[in-house]
């Protein structure tokens, strides 16, 4: 069948933002507004005990004090964190016990986002906790993974069974105090996923939150806690998605990473929040705090896959704090139109023998910006600590940019470090090569943009790294000119 | 009463000194204007991150020195270059010593700028290109601005190449107990001309000198300038060297960087390329130890296509030094076909010295190659052992081994007398005595 041009345009406009829906589900939606009664109030909500509440507080007295961060390379009007909701929970939730009793819409809404809760998922193995509107709707596979004496469950229902662990834990590696989001992110978090995999047990599946934002209006503070106890393996999967609105959305969460000795994390990150229309209107603003500690022998890996959000501000770290412990990040940030993303990492080796990777592919088309902000620090204690960084942008169209702004710090005279950076554009004779042997050039370029991401979408788990792969072409869709 | 508000005050007892009705005047205020509000760089501003002028800023600096400060030719001999011939522009405490110096007005101009400043001939010159390509932002070279009075003059006019290089070499007697001095360097290539300096800062005694230097250089079409910025000044002498370079299509222009002394030394080197086909190189040797501490930073500003740009720094860094690299290259979004690199390579001998470094791309165009790479490490053991097992002492061979890796930088200074007297600055540094010359 023939296939033209304008068909293919038609599809395009058509095509933009699949996952831009709204369920119409009753909500329960806070006044707008923050104050410390709003704090308090969320707090009762999730009938939290009271060393809970007051540790919101102390977030929240703290963030009154704080300014926003101005030094990311992204301008975008201030949200103004009066004018938001601070809750809102799908209103007909409370505790299931089996699917059955799922609000029909709700399930309606996860087939449409290809998340299904069904038997078909679970045959996947994956287990999932979704996260809508702030308030974690189910967890699936719980009594599998409660053999194995793994905890996988919301973070308040972690707070109110696992008091002990989030105690211990909870602003360990993200203080209250860290940043302005992670300190707003501390006092009004309304819900999250919590993992815990005891010693010596290697999870058996994958674990997976799923982010919406579905009420107008409102921000998501989700906060991530996982624990991997000594010995222990883990590879846990996020995934996000908002419905398209007009109006900016704001997202700030917060992720901490605990890998105590010889344990191992993996993280991976599929980041597909509303971008904006084509002009740039509305979009959601993703505002994060991801950070992981490795005590002895442990490694925690990174992988993030960024095709949406008006503006990303976001840096998974490692804090490589015990001797022969390994950090790694390999990211994709995809922008088009008028996407902004100021992403990167921090690697910082403070015990012997560490290393870190890092590999950073940003892709800028339309009138989008890419920066690669990114620190490699070394402490005079940390002998032999090994660092490899490779950012390579690729521009498409003379209206985007490419920044890249490496840190690298250096106290140790053992270090080796290496940093390398690329930017360039798709040849011309690539595509020539690709047209030749009748592959159409927007064909062509998600070949070689797949080809280009290749290194970090071989780090995704199986499931993700072919949705992932759909989604740098749906990103990069029209951008061939 | 801290350096800021002595310089605020003796800004008021220099209008006394010179022509306020002069027209550069009007420039010298308004520059004044933005220091006075901006002040010093503090560490809270991105690009003073990683180097502190506050301890500086607690010396009580005089900002005029004496007048009178004789020099004999043997005391200052060795620091300019000897097995060649070459006009020099030389200052003692800030002033111009005619006696140390050879200018010439034959076919080319190689004075000072207090003559071109004041001089009616010189006045096309002036306001054509004085504070032209500098910062009017940036506190310091403001600073040099409302303080510019002297320093060294070079007009190479249409297809003309002076005789021999230049060299603008600054000392300072340790006359006064603490020195600041402002020097104002201007240099025009016009087309086709050709030109070599090499710019020196000696302190000849252990006492406190601050050097806040300005040096524009304009190159235009199809010029050649070569510059050598040999920073190996006393233990207790400072250095804020702040260089813009203009570029016209088809020039060359080069800048070496070699820092081996110093207390504290900042380089702020600017490219603008203002046309096609223009060639922007820079390189830099840094050797350190001790407490010392040299900051590099580079910028080039890509703003037309079809244009190159290259960066090599090389450091070195024992004991307690610190060194920070930070390059940054703008490429606008006209500025297509540009091919624009830069590499940055340490290697740390010591476990309390520390590198920062920052190499920075911002592009906004989408044909182009940029790349930057940057490494920090050490000798390779096996190396030194191989040239140990031949005899070379664990000392030597480690020189040769860190010869070799700052030898790229070398190989492209174009004056072989300089090279040679870099190579011994270096063996020097390294505390060796090699059996060649490279």
């Amino acid at each position: 069948m023939a296939y033209t041009e304008e068909e293919l345009k038609k599809e395009l406009e058509t095509k933009e933002y699949e996952y831009g829906f709204y369920t119409d589900i009753e909500s329960d939606t806070f006044p707008i507004g923050l104050n410390e009664e709003i704090v308090v109030a969320i707090s009762k909500k999730k009938e939290e005990p009271d060393w809970m509440t007051q540790w919101r507080l102390e977030a929240f007295k703290a963030w009154k004090l704080m300014e926003e961060p101005e030094w990311a390379n992204i301008t975008y009007p201030k949200p103004d964190f009066q004018a938001i909701s601070y809750y809102s929970a799908p209103n007909s939730k409370p505790k299931y016990d089996s699917l059955d009793e799922v609000d029909p819409e709700l399930l309606d809404t996860f087939k449409r986002l290809g998340i299904s809760l069904d038997e078909q998922k679970k045959l996947a193995g994956v287990a999932v906790d979704i996260v809508m509107d702030s308030v974690s709707v189910a967890t699936t596979f719980k009594k599998t993974l409660a053999e194995k004496g793994i905890i996988f469950c919301s973070i308040s229902e972690a707070i109110k069974e696992h008091p002990e662990l989030v105690k211990k834990y909870i602003g360990s590696v993200v203080p209250q105090k860290d940043n302005f989001y992670a300190a707003l992110n501390s006092a009004v978090f309304s819900d999250g996923s919590f993992c815990y995999i005891p010693k010596g047990v290697r999870c058996p599946m994958e674990l997976s939150t799923y982010f919406r934002i579905n009420q107008a209006g409102t921000g998501q503070f989700e906060r991530t806690l996982v624990i991997a106890d000594k010995g222990s393996y883990v590879s846990y999967l996020e995934g996000c998605t908002a419905p398209s609105r007009d109006e900016n959305q704001l997202h700030a969460a917060v992720v901490e990473l605990i890998a105590l000795d010889d344990a191992e994390i993996k993280y991976s990150t599929v980041q597909n929040w509303f971008p904006g229309d084509k002009n740039g209107k509305g979009g959601v603003f993703n505002f994060v705090t991801k950070r992981g500690i490795c005590h002895t022998n442990s490694k925690i890996s990174w992988t993030q896959v960024e095709t949406g959000s008006a503006v990303t501000w976001k840096y998974p770290s490692c804090i490589l704090k015990g001797d022969n412990s390994i950090g790694e990040f390999y990211s994709i940030a995809v922008t088009n139109n008028y996407q902004q993303a100021d992403t990167g990492t921090k690697m910082i080796h403070i015990g012997k023998n560490t290393r870190s990777t890092i590999i950073s592919k940003g892709i800028s088309a339309g009138k989008s910006q890419n920066s690669y902000r990114g620190l490699v620090q070394v402490n005079s204690r940390a002998k032999n600590a090994r660092n490899f960084s490779q950012c390579d942008s690729l521009l498409m169209g003379n209206d985007c940019g490419a920044h890249t702004f490496p840190y690298i710090e250096v106290k140790n005279k053992t270090a080796q470090i290496e940093h390398e950076a690329t930017t360039s554009k798709i040849g011309e004779d690539q595509i020539f090569y690709c047209n030749q042997r009748g592959i159409d050039t927007e064909k062509a370029i998600a070949l070689i943009v797949n080809g280009f991401s290749k290194e970090v979408l071989n780090k995704l788990p199986m499931e993700f790294a072919v949705e992932a792969q759909k989604l740098l072409e749906i990103s990069l869709e029209g951008s061939v000119g | 009463m801290d350096l800021k508000d002595k310089l605020i005050s003796s800004f008021m007892a220099f209008e006394n000194k010179i022509d306020v009705e002069h027209p550069v005047h009007d420039i010298r205020s308004e520059a004044f204007k933005n220091f006075e509000e901006k002040g010093f760089p503090t560490k809270k501003e991105e690009a003073w991150k990683y180097t502190s002028l506050k301890s500086l800023q607690k010396i009580d600096f005089s900002i005029f020195p004496k007048e009178v400060n004789a020099l004999e030719n043997k005391q200052v001999k060795k620091y300019f270059l000897q097995e060649i011939d070459t006009y020099k522009i030389v200052f003692v405490d800030g002033i111009y010593s005619s006696f140390l110096s050879e200018t010439t007005h034959d076919g080319v101009d190689i004075c000072l700028m207090s003559a071109a400043l004041t001089k009616p001939m010189y006045k096309q010159y002036i306001d054509v290109y004085f504070n032209k390509v500098a910062s009017k932002e940036d506190s310091l070279t403001t600073l040099n601005t409302a303080f510019s009075r002297e320093g060294a003059f070079i007009y190479i006019p249409k297809n003309k190449m002076p005789k021999k290089p230049v060299e603008i070499v600054h000392f300072s007697t340790g006359n006064e107990a603490s020195l600041m001095i402002q020097p104002r360097n201007l240099i025009i290539a016009e087309e086709n001309a050709e030109l070599q300096v090499i710019e020196r800062h000696q302190s000849l005694t252990t006492n406190e000198v601050l050097t806040n230097v300005v040096t524009e250089i304009f190159a235009a079409e199809n010029a050649i300038i070569d510059y050598y910025k040999i920073q190996n000044d006393a233990k207790t002498a400072s250095l804020i060297d702040n260089t813009y370079i203009n570029q016209k299509s088809n020039s060359v222009v080069k800048v070496h960087t070699f820092s081996f002394g110093g207390k504290l030394t900042r380089n702020n080197l600017n490219f603008y390329q203002n046309g096609e086909h223009i060639d922007s190189t820079m390189k830099g040797i840094t050797i350190l130890g001790d407490k010392q501490h040299v900051d590099h930073h580079t910028l080039v500003h890509h703003i037309e296509p079809n244009c190159e740009s290259h960066q090599d720094y090389k450091g070195v860094y024992g004991e307690n030094s610190t060194g920070v690299f930070n390059g940054k290259i703008i490429v606008d979004k006209i500025a297509q076909k540009t091919n624009a690199f830069q590499q940055n390579n340490n290697i740390l001998i010591s476990d309390k010295a520390t590198i920062n470094t920052k190499p920075q791309l911002e592009i906004f165009a989408d044909d182009v190659k940029c790349s930057h790479g940057c490494t920090i490490g050490q000798l390779d053991e096996d190396a030194l052992f191989y040239l140990q097992s031949r005899g070379i002492p664990k000392k030597e061979a480690r020189a040769l081994l860190m010869y070799a890796f700052a030898n790229n930088v070398l190989e492209s200074v174009r004056i072989s007398e300089l090279k040679t007297s870099i190579n011994r600055l270096i063996a020097e540094k390294l505390g060796v005595r090699l059996g060649f010359d490279l």
